[in-house]
């Protein structure tokens, strides 16, 4: 018999956690707009509530739609399951809520989204949850904050905004090494340019706002598991190995041995916290997802062009790229990210912070604002924006400076691309 | 719940309730290079619905120590060792794929110990073919990959074991890596090795059921009939759209028929 092969990427991202609807026939992934979902009779009703069955109850818990969208993102990025959450933020504090408590301690990439940093450095320690930050470069500084409290190791696979590379495999054996799992906000690469468990990752989540979705319309996130990482083995996480009162006594490893954390992430996470997704936006994201390869094939198209352009330019000082020789990561980025290093990237201009004003004034194309990853390109100045509220010290660790322009490259054709940009490069010598 | 079985730790979980061995027994065999969680929807609702459940991790898989059974004999006489140390008289046993063989042997071989039998995915022979079972030995990537291409009917499960947000076919997949090099060689060997079938099959004397997937391209349905035919009681369900991980392609399906079963 011939060996059978699954099913590829591109199909996935098409076909993963749906069918066409057995009531109406329906194509599309039907958008379910309800709260709530009638039992059958009083037995189904308690065997949904006590784990009996799988099943909906309530659409914080969870919703046909929003499985559809959790089922296909698992399945791109090969994890055992995933929980659709109200924004990126919500996925990262779920992720961190259902494995850390009061006295627990995170080890963290300093190059990180501006409100991730926010989270771990003013609000998680409100809740005694602390965090100490190193470069994500130096190997030997993850593995000396370790301590004894420690819960999980946090970073993005292409740091924002300096895009250093996310050494996974080397961050992972550190982690494991201490019987702790690893961390990866993927959001920047998104599983059709990097599958961070294929290289050690443990849990990964994206802010689905960005590329997942990429038309900019819904906030979302999605944290996925891994299947990966053994809870009961590691000896540090009673929160999933020992019996959990808010649920009859249950042990989620005990449940499931691949999916605990996902069990408990649901039913104490979306439960107790409800930051859940609305369908509606699952259904936006779906629409997102099932361009996902072409989009990000013809992100990274364009983002190679743009970078050619501006590296030609006397404007501009320096370009923030893995793909370039000059960036640190380089090497790494060829191994981790062959096919490509996203469609954010930084840039220095010469000159002051009016140059920087002028430059981002002068932009037609461009749209100024505070995202990334949507199908039109965008452009923002971190230091007055996203991390606005660092100080030049923690700004300089992160790798930004006064000047630095951060770009999003969309779809756009890439020649008027180019045109706005150097439009703008014009204006900013003024 | 840890028994002591031959010397070895062997794990089984009860349902989320307290084991008492004084309430009808049912008791799970998972198959090959898997482990107890397979079962946890079935044999969750069951444990809160009067039955005392034990869904074993058989020698060497999940939880249990010691190394794998080499042969389903081997796997039939370790289920009867399990009754015991779990003060057990008599039990129904559901099996699926390789542990429903150890469930038709143990059977037939041990009727004072087996009320009845549920047969999940099964087929006789379960001959393993010589591609997959060399990979069982030499990759187990490889072998992991085409036991569950050929597991899963389609890529989208509704609803999901053992949720909403599990990709089944992943879960599945991580199941099978979780477990401990040399066991997915062990187990297969043992279904293909297995010779029995069909004289125990005419031995078995309680009720017999065998729920089978339409789509099953492991163990077919079609072989799983051939079987049955030769069980004097027997019992055949047959789940459309349904491939060889029943419980997990369709959980309430599989629940509903054996509490049906059971019931009876």
């Amino acid at each position: 018999m011939a060996a059978p092969r699954s099913l590829q990427f591109d199909t996935l991202s098409l076909h993963a956690g749906q069918r066409p609807d057995p009531v109406t026939g329906a194509r599309a992934v039907p958008i379910y707009f309800t709260t709530s979902f009638v039992f059958r009779d009083a037995d189904h009703a308690a065997a949904l509530f006590n784990m009996e069955r799988g099943g909906h109850v309530y659409s914080r818990i969870s919703n046909p739609t929003n499985a559809v969208l959790e089922e296909r993102v698992a399945a791109l990025e090969g994890g055992v399951g995933a929980i659709a959450t109200a924004s990126g933020q919500a996925a990262l504090h779920l992720a961190i809520a259902t494995i850390a408590a009061a006295g627990s301690h995170i080890v963290a990439s300093r190059a990180l989204y501006g409100g991730s940093h926010n989270l771990l450095s003013y609000t998680l320690p409100r809740f005694g949850i602390q965090t100490t930050f190193v470069d994500p470069r130096d190997l030997a500084a993850w593995k000396k904050a370790i301590r004894p409290e420690t819960k999980l190791l946090f970073g993005e696979t292409l740091g924002n905004p300096g895009l250093d590379v996310l050494d996974i495999p080397a961050v992972a054996a550190i982690a494991h090494e201490e019987k702790l799992p690893l961390l990866v906000d993927a959001t920047f690469t998104t599983p059709y340019l990097l599958k961070p468990f294929d290289y050690g990752a443990d849990l990964v989540y994206h802010s689905a706002t960005k590329f997942l979705g990429g038309h900019g319309v819904a906030i979302g996130g999605v944290l996925v598991d891994g299947g990966t990482f053994d809870w009961e083995a590691s000896g540090k996480f009673p929160e999933l190995a020992e019996p959990y009162a808010g649920f009859h006594g249950m042990d989620f490893q005990e449940e499931s041995s691949v999916a605990a954390f996902l069990l408990r992430a649901r039913r104490e996470g979306l439960r107790d916290f409800g930051a859940c997704m609305s369908p509606a936006s699952a259904f936006q994201i779906l629409q997102g997802i099932e361009t996902l390869p072409l989009r990000m094939e013809r992100h990274v198209e364009n983002t190679r062009t743009l970078i050619d352009f501006l590296g030609k330019q006397a404007a501009v000082e320096s370009i923030a790229y893995p793909e370039l020789p000059s960036h640190p990561d380089h090497a790494l980025a060829k191994r981790l990210l062959p096919r490509g290093c996203g469609a954010v990237f930084s840039f220095n201009l010469k000159g002051d912070r009016a140059a920087g004003r002028r430059f981002i004034e002068a932009l037609r194309v461009f749209s100024h604002l505070a995202n990334v990853g949507d199908a039109k390109s965008l452009v923002i100045h971190p230091a007055s924006t996203t991390h606005f509220r660092m100080s030049d010290a923690a700004l300089a660790e992160a790798g930004i400076g006064p000047g630095t322009i951060r770009l999003s490259i969309g779809l756009e054709d890439p020649e008027d691309l180019i045109d706005d940009l150097a439009r703008a490069l014009s204006a900013a010598k003024a | 719940m840890e028994l002591r079985v031959a010397g070895n730790c062997a794990y089984a979980y009860t349902g989320g309730k307290s084991f008492d061995p004084k309430l009808r027994a049912v008791l799970f065999i998972h198959g090959g290079e898997q482990d107890h969680c397979v079962w946890v929807l079935q044999s969750r609702y069951l444990a809160h619905h009067g039955y005392a459940v034990l869904a074993v991790d058989l020698p060497g898989h999940g939880r249990s120590e010691g190394p794998p059974l080499a042969r389903i004999e081997d796997m039939a006489e370790w289920i009867t060792a399990v009754l015991d140390a779990a003060g057990v008289k008599a039990a129904a046993l559901v099996g699926h794929s390789m542990g429903s063989l150890a469930v038709l042997e143990c059977a037939a071989r041990f009727s004072e110990r087996v009320s009845r039998i549920a047969l999940l995915a099964t087929a006789f022979p379960m001959r393993v073919s010589p591609d997959l079972l060399e990979a069982t030995k030499s990759k187990e990537s490889d072998a992991h990959g085409m036991i569950n291409a050929w597991s899963h009917s389609a890529c989208a499960h509704y609803p999901s074991n053992p949720g909403p947000g599990f990709w089944v076919i992943g879960g599945n997949l991580r199941l099978m890596q979780r477990q401990k090099p040399g066991v997915l060689h062990a187990d297969f060997a043992a279904c293909d090795g297995y010779k029995a079938g069909f004289e125990r099959a005419a031995q078995v004397k309680c009720p017999a059921l065998f729920l089978l997937g339409a789509r099953d391209a492991m163990t077919p349905a079609r072989a799983g009939r051939d079987l049955a035919r030769a069980v004097p009681n027997s019992t055949v369900v047959t789940l459309a759209s349904a491939g060889h991980n029943l419980m997990g392609e369709k959980p309430d399906e599989v629940l509903d028929t054996l509490v049906e079963f059971l019931r009876a």
